[in-house]
């Protein structure tokens, strides 16, 4: 295991994502920010606390859970399903963003987007992730990274968040380990 | 991401007694998070695509086999009807042998209701996919149960914050399930189910219609209506099921009416305002009054809406995986 991500390269990176989405959205008016399970919605809530804290306004933050959507569904037992909770406000007409910590085959992404279509429509979505580890397997680029994480098929990433491990730290584990 | 379900179901929900606790609060948490659906513009989630599940129909039933069908269409599961009347049955055809055209035609799931107690024990014998109990003579309905279950849990946990009860379970709710116990597969699954969730279950019945052997059941008994009902949370009312009556079980019906019916005026004696469930169809008049079935503590349609969202929970998690 090699730490690649500090606690505070973490939250740099928060930091940095976070006046990323109101430089790029002009604002932070009609945000609205879905955390993916589990550890997006964390990142999603820092994100939103963040933001909040740089516009004066606090901003809604949700959670959508994709496991319905998902396409490796008949490879595995059946999964838990988490809660989705959308904010009050909805979806439709607002500005979306997604927030996960890993983005790899970029399947999860279209889990989400096929999730969010049956809740309703969105003015666009966005993409926030902690990592970027590469190897897409579909045409989805994220709008915001954390890391850009060069790895190899063989290599696991391990996401480490305060709220559900205890610390916050980012690890590669190697191939020949 | 979300990790795989720790406590897997068995390949068949047969009984209430193929699921452990855990299991149970499983279903009853996958069926909250699958209510939302429902609640959603589109209703469809294509979850179950490619998959065939068969209604297996040799008794009457709206309600069960319409939730069924609507469950599993809300997953976008193919759907293929089957009722006794007008099929090869009238030729003599065997249960097996239907069973084993249907899994010849590629069925993964085979919905089954049938008079016999038992039957769906058998099937599951027969066939490769799944089996889901549906009513099996006097036997069991385990949907039912968890559907039951699952309205009761949301009504006593209504605070927001509790979330409508998920992961939670029954313990210290009293319920009373009223009336023709002895040919009710509804109250042999409520009380295995009510009680493995810590729920105090009490039978209320004239003794003709208690069953043999039912001290043995986790549960006490009854046979005063007015006392048992004043330290209710719940009372679950049950049809006179007058078609499986082969001899007299009581002096008549508007004696059993006095003595075991729900009316306002016995509800009244319940010091809780009891939640009302029943499983239906309703005999108004005979075990429930008219007024009771459509006053506001009755939930009896709402065990209409809450049985969908088991039954998408019990086929997503039977079917929703790999195959076993």
């Amino acid at each position: 295991m090699k730490a690649v991500l500090s606690s505070a390269d973490i939250s740099r990176a928060i930091t940095r994502i976070s006046h990323e989405i109101i430089e790029k959205n002009r604002g932070s008016e009609d945000i609205v920010l879905l955390g993916i399970p589990t550890r997006g919605i964390h990142l999603a809530e820092r994100i939103g606390s963040e933001i909040g804290v740089i516009v004066g306004q606090s901003i809604p933050v949700g959670t959508l859970d994709i496991t319905l959507h998902r396409d490796d569904l008949r490879s595995k037992p059946p999964r838990a399903l988490t809660p989705t909770k959308i904010p009050s406000g909805g979806i439709d007409g607002k500005r979306i963003v997604l927030v996960d910590d890993v983005l790899y085959s970029g399947r999860t992404i279209r889990a989400a987007l096929d999730a969010l279509g049956e809740i309703g429509r969105p003015a666009l979505v966005q993409l926030a992730v902690l990592v970027d580890r590469g190897h897409r397997e579909l045409p989805i680029r994220a709008d915001y990274v954390g890391k850009n994480l060069p790895t190899s098929h063989e290599e696991i990433v391990k996401v480490s968040i305060h709220e559900v491990d205890g610390e916050d730290q980012v690890q590669i584990a190697g191939s020949h380990e | 991401m979300s990790d795989v379900v720790t406590p897997v179901l068995k390949r068949h929900l047969l009984s209430i007694d193929d699921l452990t606790r855990e299991q149970a609060i499983l279903i009853l948490d996958t069926a909250d998070e699958l209510a939302r659906i429902s609640d959603a513009p589109i209703k469809k989630l294509p979850t179950l695509r490619g998959r065939t599940v068969v209604n297996l129909f040799y008794e009457d039933s709206t309600r069960t086999r319409i939730s069924f069908e609507a469950a599993a269409k809300r997953l976008s599961a193919d759907v293929i009807n089957f009722s006794a009347k007008g099929s090869s049955v009238s030729k003599g055809e065997s249960l097996k042998d239907t069973a084993l055209t249907l899994q010849a035609m590629g069925a993964d799931a085979v919905i089954l209701r049938h008079s016999a107690s038992g039957a769906a024990h058998r099937l599951a014998e027969w066939t490769k996919g799944s089996v889901i109990n549906a009513g099996d003579g006097t036997h069991e309905h385990p949907t039912q149960a968890l559907l039951d279950a699952f309205t009761i849990r949301k009504h006593l946990n209504k605070n927001p914050e509790q979330n409508g009860g998920v992961g939670a379970d029954l313990t210290g709710v009293n319920v009373a399930i009223v009336g023709d116990i002895l040919h009710s597969r509804v109250a042999r699954s409520n009380v295995l189910l009510l009680s493995r969730l810590g729920a105090k279950v009490t039978l209320v019945a004239p003794p003709t219609l208690l069953p043999v052997g039912v001290s043995d059941w986790p549960v006490s008994i009854s046979y005063d209506f007015n006392n048992a009902i004043g330290e209710c949370d719940v009372v679950m009312m049950l049809r006179l099921q007058l078609e499986r009556m082969k001899s007299a079980f009581f002096p008549s019906a508007r004696e059993y009416s006095r003595l075991f019916g729900l009316d306002m005026e016995r509800l009244a004696k319940g010091k809780k305002s009891p939640l009302i469930l029943h499983p239906g169809p309703i005999n108004r008049g005979l075990e429930i009054s008219a007024e009771c079935a459509d006053s506001a503590d009755s939930l009896i349609l709402e065990q209409v809406t809450n049985g969908v969202s088991i039954r998408m929970a019990v086929l997503y998690l039977l079917l929703g995986g790999a195959d076993a």
